[in-house]
């Protein structure tokens, strides 16, 4: 009987043990997760807070998690320059174009090589992969784009990305998915390949185009390094992550002290009206402009993440 | 039975074998559509990645550009030499290595640990927002999150800085950025800062491919949670993290040009110049577009030998590859 009471206590015992352990391994996990929250969204918390505060204010420092002295002037003196308007058009339109550009382009690429009877796929399927190893370099990839006569043009921003080889390979993992009845259904109905893509295939895959559109476009948005290879020297062409650029780094090689870098850049476009304008609230203000479409996109295409990258991750 | 290949040309169907060269022909012609739909994508492939392959001749030459290409003097391997006897280019090869190294070793760790946490989390809410917020920096520009970065380790008023002085662990603010001890380690934890979430979700994808028998079978047996951890989900990971290893091999000269450059100054530079930053320079700035190149070429044969080298090596270890 003793005996018997005596393993029944020890096992309540090793119970409580583990419950104990459990709780304080849930307290460690939940520690750390939290801090890596905190860690994620303190820096923009904080860029939103100084670019709504009153410029010459944040000069004091101090700005932590709420603006002092509360003002939507930052944003008002951003918009009213030529410069920032020019470079946020520029932004907007090639972001546009070249994510419906290249969704079409991907999308009808895929599904031509994802057509088994099609007799020449393997061929035209092996030059695209290994495409993606091939990497020529920096200078003969300029040579090209100078050759072609791109550089300092609007469109070098979106021909040379029309086709993405990342994104046609999800792609074409996504339709060969899909089952072989529908295209084979259209075709007895006497659809032609162009008209089974379009109106029969493109609805079907809308998971695969949320996920290269999302890509696209933000490649599209954040790009800045294609700005300063090519047009650096055509203002009108100069995009809002190089504007940001180009700002943030004249404030860091004045040994990164908040130096005149943003009412510079605001006094370069014609008829601002800088007035207590500061560095620090400019260039906050530019980093939530810059940052606000992918915020309000973002939640609307995380649904499909997971689906894109575990499908991206499937071997060729 | 129908056969799979051929389906679609309803008028072909004799046995696979039996098809000749010429019917080849009359099948392609019946699929000029898809060929509209295919080909001219391939041939704007072939003129954006394989045509700039022709300019790696600039290596060999002493290029000028206002010459035409028979004009110009071909010097050999002059300009590979140049590099390997020059301190910048050697400078930049060892900057570009370390910072790989760092930056891929601390994103893997972090990576797999961060995901071994959310996968213990048992309320699905807080794992959802968990993973909404942490995701999120991967979607932002490099300038964006270098800009955040300089505010966070300003000497005016970063939020480092004013931890450390609060803890007493400094006595005065520390230009993080303008020494040269830190930068490495401002790169690393940057990139882990921006990637970490995003580089979760392949491991979690893995994660739910496992049995849960397992789990089930280790709880009878009396293991403990960190035990689940270390004999199941460990192991059930590792072809994810083999695969991630194999595809890393091919960057590790890489660097991410982005990040070094925009957060390197003149003080700092001896640890912050990597290749791409010394092609840009070269190639760009003073108008050496033979050395420039040699060192374009010489990077990316590296990568593609160490991708097919540790694809290798996995396969003979009987690992999960890549190709």
């Amino acid at each position: 009987m003793i005996e018997v009471e005596n393993k029944y206590q020890s096992y309540a015992a090793a119970k409580r043990r583990t419950r104990i352990g459990n709780s304080i391994f849930d307290l460690i996990i939940y520690i750390i997760l939290g801090f890596l929250v905190v860690a994620t969204i303190y820096p923009f918390w904080n860029t939103i807070a100084i670019s709504l505060n009153d410029g010459l204010d944040s000069l004091k420092g101090g700005i932590t998690l709420w603006p002092r002295k509360f003002t939507w002037r930052n944003y008002q003196d951003l918009f009213q320059t030529t410069r920032i308007r020019d470079a946020g058009v520029i932004s907007v339109s090639r972001t546009i174009l070249q994510t419906v550009l290249s969704v079409f382009c991907t999308t009808m690429l895929a599904y031509a090589l994802s057509r088994k009877e099609f007799i020449i796929r393997k061929p035209l399927t092996t030059i695209l992969v290994i495409s993606m190893y091939v990497n020529a370099g920096l200078i003969p990839g300029y040579m090209l784009i100078k050759n072609l006569g791109l550089v300092g043009k609007y469109s070098v921003y979106i021909i040379p990305a029309l086709v993405d080889i990342f994104n046609f390979i999800l792609v074409r993992t996504y339709i060969k998915g899909l089952p072989d009845s529908f295209v084979e259904s259209a075709r007895i109905d006497g659809a032609n390949e162009f008209t089974i893509y379009a109106n029969i295939i493109m609805p079907l895959i809308i998971p695969s185009i949320a996920m290269i559109a999302l890509f696209t476009a933000v490649g599209a948005w954040n790009s800045w390094f294609d700005t300063y290879l090519y047009a650096s020297d055509k203002p009108k062409l100069h995009s809002l992550q190089y504007v940001l650029m180009s700002i943030l780094q004249q404030s860091q090689n004045q040994n990164m002290s908040a130096a005149d870098a943003g009412s510079m850049a605001l006094a370069a476009g014609a008829g601002s009206t800088v007035g207590k304008a500061t560095p620090i609230a400019i260039r906050s203000a530019i980093t939530i402009v810059a940052t606000l479409p992918i915020l309000v996109v973002y939640p609307l295409v995380q649904k499909y993440f997971v689906v894109g990258m575990t499908i991206g991750g499937v071997k060729e | 039975m129908k056969n799979k290949n051929d389906s679609s040309s309803a008028t072909v169907s004799v046995a696979p074998g039996l098809i000749s060269k010429k019917n080849n022909w009359s099948i392609l012609g019946k699929q000029k559509l898809l060929i509209l739909m295919s080909l001219p994508f391939v041939l704007y492939i072939i003129l954006f990645r394989y045509v700039p392959l022709l300019g790696w001749s600039m290596a060999f030459q002493d290029y000028k550009p206002y010459k035409s290409f028979t004009d110009q003097t071909w010097v050999g391997f002059k300009w590979f030499f140049q590099l390997f006897s020059e301190k910048e280019f050697l400078i930049s090869l060892r900057n570009t290595v370390a910072m790989s190294l760092i930056s891929t070793a601390l994103g893997y760790i972090t990576a797999i640990l961060v995901a071994i946490f959310l996968n213990e989390v048992r309320q699905v809410g807080i794992k959802r927002f968990v993973q909404t917020v942490s995701y999120l920096p991967h979607f932002l520009s490099w300038v964006i999150v270098t800009g955040l970065v300089a505010n966070v380790l300003s000497v005016e008023d970063g939020i480092l800085n004013s931890i450390l002085l609060a803890l007493g662990a400094i006595k005065e603010p520390i230009q993080w950025l303008a020494v040269q001890k830190y930068f490495w380690h401002i790169i690393g934890w940057t990139y882990v800062w921006k990637e970490v979430g995003w580089n979760t979700i392949i491991y979690l994808g893995a994660m739910t491919a496992i049995d849960p028998c397992l789990y089930e079978a280790a709880q009878i047996d009396g293991c403990g949670r960190l035990r689940k951890i270390w004999h199941i989900t460990l192991p059930g990971i590792k072809p994810t993290i083999i695969i991630m290893m194999i595809m890393s091999a091919g960057h590790i000269l890489d660097a991410n040009f982005e990040m070094p450059y925009l957060l390197q100054n003149g003080l700092i530079q001896d640890v912050a110049q990597t290749i791409d930053i010394y092609v840009l320079k070269y190639g760009f700035k003073l108008s050496r577009y033979g050395l420039a190149t040699a060192a374009g070429i010489f990077k990316n044969v590296v990568n593609i030998l160490l991708l097919i080298l540790a694809n290798q090596l996995a396969k003979r270890s009987g690992e999960e590859r890549l190709i």
